[in-house]
This record gives structure tokens, sequence and C-alpha cells, in this order.
């Protein structure tokens, strides 16, 4: 990730110094740390700016993007501050208020901010309010991902504000013109002042709802970057990234609730594969034909700790009463575990598919079970779900539902029936390297069975 | 902040009286509307007539057109209004929420932007 206004403003001030005397080491040195500071400070610092302004996106926005181009003179000259982030915060409040005091007309705007400014001071990043300590990155984070905006602006906002994505970097990500993003941008944040969308973590009887919205950003943002197949590459890894550092922080900041956990498992877990899951050609490389020494073993070790953390916040060790993301890593997480894709626990996945559809019902679930059960208790039962998945007629057109369906025939000897289903699958298969697959498998099965 | 609750809804949903009479306020919409002024959120609310005693009326280049009707033809239509104060937007949505229009409906939650009226000064025409 990049500084405000990208990294050429850093290297013209760096020029600009450099003529002025300043030392290359300290000048380097500095900038690296501004850097660093943006990456790891800039949603923390925002966030609470934001709040002080109360609710101000745009002016705290533009102090903050003053104050790293000061920082980058400053820095080198008078050296790095012990604690950037304080720093940062201090300055750009102080940034604030000297643009309102330069507005008369917001006198009364001030003085309530001064007085804030007094309180505040003592504890800059948490306030003890009723519903315990808050942190100002929770607020964001919920502001940003609040159901009264539309989705795609959800997660415009949150990679904008919480990751510090510039509108450029996103815009390129989501392969959207850079004026339409904008724009999304510009609508949200005069929505979340028109319509005064509150800047605060909601109260427990609505944190539910509103925690799912949050989670589903995160997830939507992880997804942008780990499904498509077209685009920039690293600026899609970077959403997955970034998706992974707000989940982190998330079950962080709400360690008890066991979906904040799941939603950090799954994206860790499903993370570690990225570099098996595709073929030398691009094209998406199936579970079970990954090569799992190239699965990312550190990244497992998170996952699974996260896991862990997830299943001991919800205080159950049954399937039934965990929710969608932790049943989701669960499922990641017994793949992860095993380096031979052999000695896989079907049987364990079977009974996640099983409660996860009992929750999330949907056809692909479904589909994914009944391979599970295949795997588990034979062809023959996995067969007899998906012929009731067939006969509802809600998969027509998918192809993975008459491939599964050729594989079982295939594994129970039924040879003209599988060869017709690899048939079928083949005129749905869009993929090149797919169909390539269902033609072997095809050319295997002779036409009288 | 101000909140305009608008209430749309099917009206052939609603129960009618043969004589056109506006029916009584049935009981859900009583305890709705306690509960907004126990909560201090009450500013306003009236209940609108069907739609089909609506009239149209648009001037266009100083001819008054008048039609028959509402201004768009839905299924679901206007049917009454509540303006609530609350101290923001999530309280609004809880409001509205809890509105009987919403368990059939649909309610619209609009920010109010206010309309002061003219000052004595300001307004020549005014009262003079």
């Amino acid at each position: 990730m990049t500084a405000p206004g990208g990294t050429n403003a850093v290297r013209a001030d760096a020029a600009a110094l450099a003529d002025a005397g300043v030392d290359a080491t300290l000048r380097a040195d500095a900038a690296a740390a501004v850097e660093r500071a943006y990456r790891d400070a800039y949603g923390s610092v925002l966030a609470t700016l934001i709040r002080f302004l109360g609710g101000d996106f745009d002016a705290a926005e533009e102090a903050l993007a003053d104050v790293f181009a000061t920082a980058l003179e400053t820095w080198p000259r008078d050296g790095i501050p012990a604690r950037p982030a304080a720093w940062l915060t201090t300055a750009a409040r102080n940034r604030a208020l000297d643009e309102i005091r330069r507005d008369r007309r917001h006198a009364e705007k001030l003085t309530a901010l001064e007085r804030e400014l007094a309180i505040t001071e003592a504890a800059p990043m948490h306030v003890r309010t009723g519903g315990g300590l808050e942190d100002d990155r929770l607020r964001l984070i919920f502001t940003c991902c609040h159901p009264a905006l539309p989705p795609d602006a959800r997660v415009a906002l949150t990679l904008r504000t919480l990751g510090g994505l510039t509108t450029p970097e996103i815009a390129r990500a989501f392969l959207v013109p850079e004026a339409t993003l904008a724009q999304r941008l510009v609508r949200a944040k005069r929505k979340i002042r028109d319509a005064a969308i509150p800047y605060r973590v909601p109260e427990s009887e609505e944190l539910p709802d509103r925690l799912d919205s949050v989670l589903a950003t995160l997830y939507l943002v992880f997804n942008e970057g780990y499904l498509a197949t077209s685009g920039d590459t690293p600026v899609r890894h970077e959403l997955c990234a970034e998706a992974i550092r707000l989940a982190a922080l998330l079950a962080e900041l709400m360690p008890l609730r066991p979906e904040a956990h799941g939603l950090l498992a799954l994206l860790l877990l499903a993370d570690s594969r990225r570099h098996a899951r595709t073929r030398a050609d691009g094209s998406i490389a199936l579970l079970d034909e990954q090569d799992r020494t190239l699965w990312d073993r550190d990244e497992i070790e998170l996952g699974l700790a996260a896991l862990d953390r997830g299943f001991a916040a919800a205080s159950v060790r049954s399937y039934a009463s965990v929710g969608r993301y932790l049943l989701q890593a669960a499922i990641a997480a017994e793949h992860a575990r095993t380096r031979d894709g052999r000695a896989t626990d079907w049987r364990a996945i079977a009974a996640l598919y099983e409660a996860l559809a009992r929750i999330d019902p949907s056809p692909v679930v479904e589909l994914n079970r009944a391979v599970a059960v295949a795997q588990a208790d034979g062809p023959a039962a996995g067969l007899a779900l998906l012929d009731e998945l067939t006969a509802r007629g809600e998969l027509a057109g998918y192809h993975l539902l008459p491939a599964a369906r050729a594989d079982m025939l295939r594994r129970l000897g039924r040879r003209s029936e599988a060869a017709a289903a690899y048939g079928a699958a083949l005129v749905l298969a869009e993929n090149d390297a797919e169909r390539r697959f269902l033609e072997r498998r095809l050319a295997e099965m002779p036409a009288q069975g | 902040m101000r909140y305009m609750l608008l209430i749309y809804g099917d009206e052939s949903q609603i129960p009618q009286t043969p004589d056109g009479v506006a029916p009584e306020i049935s009981a859900p919409w009583l305890e709705y509307t306690d509960w907004l002024l126990s909560r201090g959120m009450h500013e306003s609310g009236e209940r609108l007539a069907l739609s089909s005693s609506a009239t149209s009326v648009r001037v266009r280049d100083a001819d008054r057109l008048i039609t028959d009707g509402p201004f768009a033809e839905t299924k679901e239509v206007l049917g009454g209004y509540y303006i609530v104060e609350c101290a923001n937007l999530d309280e609004a949505l809880e409001a509205a929420g809890r509105c009987p229009g919403a368990m059939y409906g649909t309610v619209e939650v609009r920010p109010i932007l206010g309309m002061p009226m003219p000052s004595a000064a300001g307004s020549g025409k005014s009262a003079g």
C-alpha cells in the first residue's frame, strides 16, 4: 500500500529535503516510517478523527491527508515520533480544529469539539460507554457496513477508510472506472451525513443483524480478490490480504462473537490454498487436483487457531448450533488438516454440509453435501441425494451437477449412464480445462456399458 | 433529527367499510402511536384516504393539467405517514420496524430537511 496522494508526492518532498541538506539515510528512514504508519494506523487514526469531528468523513480524510504530507516534511528533520499513530491523531485533530476556526460560521461546533477534546485527551483511542470498551475502528466498520448503504458502497467505503486503499486502487481491483467508484464513495458519505447514520457500535439486540452485514462485506471483499480470474493480480491479492486484516481486527475487537473468528478462519484457510488453486494456464484447479505441498502451512495454522477460538466462543461442540462462517471454516479445516487427500474425513465433512444446509439452504451446498456423502458412504448414497437435487431442477445449467453425477455413476459401473452425464456436463462447462477433464473421462466410457 | 415514515401498502389488503367511511383505527396502530408518544418521538401523523380519491395537478406552460388518480399507478400506494423526532437513523429504523404498516407493506424512512417559514422582513407580499 502506498502513502496518500501516492508515493510520488513522497519522493518530490524527499527531493526538496535533499536540497535542504537533510541526510539521505534519515530521509529514507522517515519515508519508510511514514509508509509504515500509513499501513498500520491509517484506519484507526481516521476512525478516531471521524468520531472527534462528529461523523464528518470528508473533513477527517482531508485533515489526515494533510498531516501525512506534513509528516514527510517534519519527520526527517525532527525525528520519527515514538508513537507515530498518536502523533498523527493529535496533529490531524489540531489541523481539523484550525480548519473549523478559520470558518467563523462554525463557532458553535467549535465549542463542542473543544469540550470533546478536553474529555478525549485522557483516553484518545477508547471511550468507555454503557456498552463497555468501544474502539473507534469498530464504530467505523459498523458505520461503513450499515445496511442502509448499498452493498457495493459498503465494500468501497470499508476499503477506503479502514483499509486506507486509494480510490484508484479500489477501482482497479473491482474493474470499475475510477469516476464510478469515486461517485459511489461520495454518495455513501453523503447518505451517512444526510440520513444521520450514527457513528457507533449497535446495541446488543440489533448487533447480530448488523454484525452479519459487516461479515458479509468482508467476505465480499475477499471473494472479489479470490474468485475473479481476470484483472490486476497483485491488486486482487491485496483485497484478500485486506479482508483478512480487517477480519482479524474484528475478531480481536469482538472476541466473544464466534462468527467473527469463523470468518477469519475461513478466509485464512481459503487463502492458504491460493498458490495451488490455479493451473499453469490460469484456470482454476479443483481441490482434489491441487498440489498440497503448495498450501501455506503457516496460514493454515493461523486459520485452525482462529477456528478453535470460534468454537470456544460458541461454547458448543455440536455443529447444529454454530453459524455459517464457522461451519464453512470447519469444512476448509478438514481439507487443510490432511496433507494427503486420501486421508480426508469425508464423514465429518458430510455432517458439516448437512448442518450448513439447515441454516443456509442452497442447492450448491446440497451438491457439495452429496459429493461428501458419496466419499463417506459410497457412490449409491451420494447418487440418491443428487437425484433428489436433479428432480428439483434448481441447478439446471450448472455443469458440476451432471459432472458429479457422472463420477458417481462411473464408480458404480453404470457406464452408459455415466457417459450420458459426462456429455451433459460437457455441454454446460465453460472452462477449457474442465472441458478437457470431462472429455478425457468421457473417452474412458465405452458407448455400450 | 426529523424523519418522515412514509407508509406504502396494497390498498386491497386494507379492510374497507361499504359506505367509504374510514374504518376505525385498529388496536396495533393505536398501540404504535402510543409507543412513539411514550418515547417522545411522535411529532405528527395522518392517514390518507384511498388513492382512488386522489387527483394530480401539473402546470406546464401555464396550463394546469388535472388528472384523476395518484402520481404513480403502483400496487403499493402511500397510505399515511408519521413525522418522528429521532437521534439518528438507527432510532428511526427501529421506529419504522415497529410500524404496523411494515408488517404488510413498506415503510420508507426519509430525513426531513425542513421548510423555514418566510420571515416578515424577507417576504414583502405576505400578511401586508
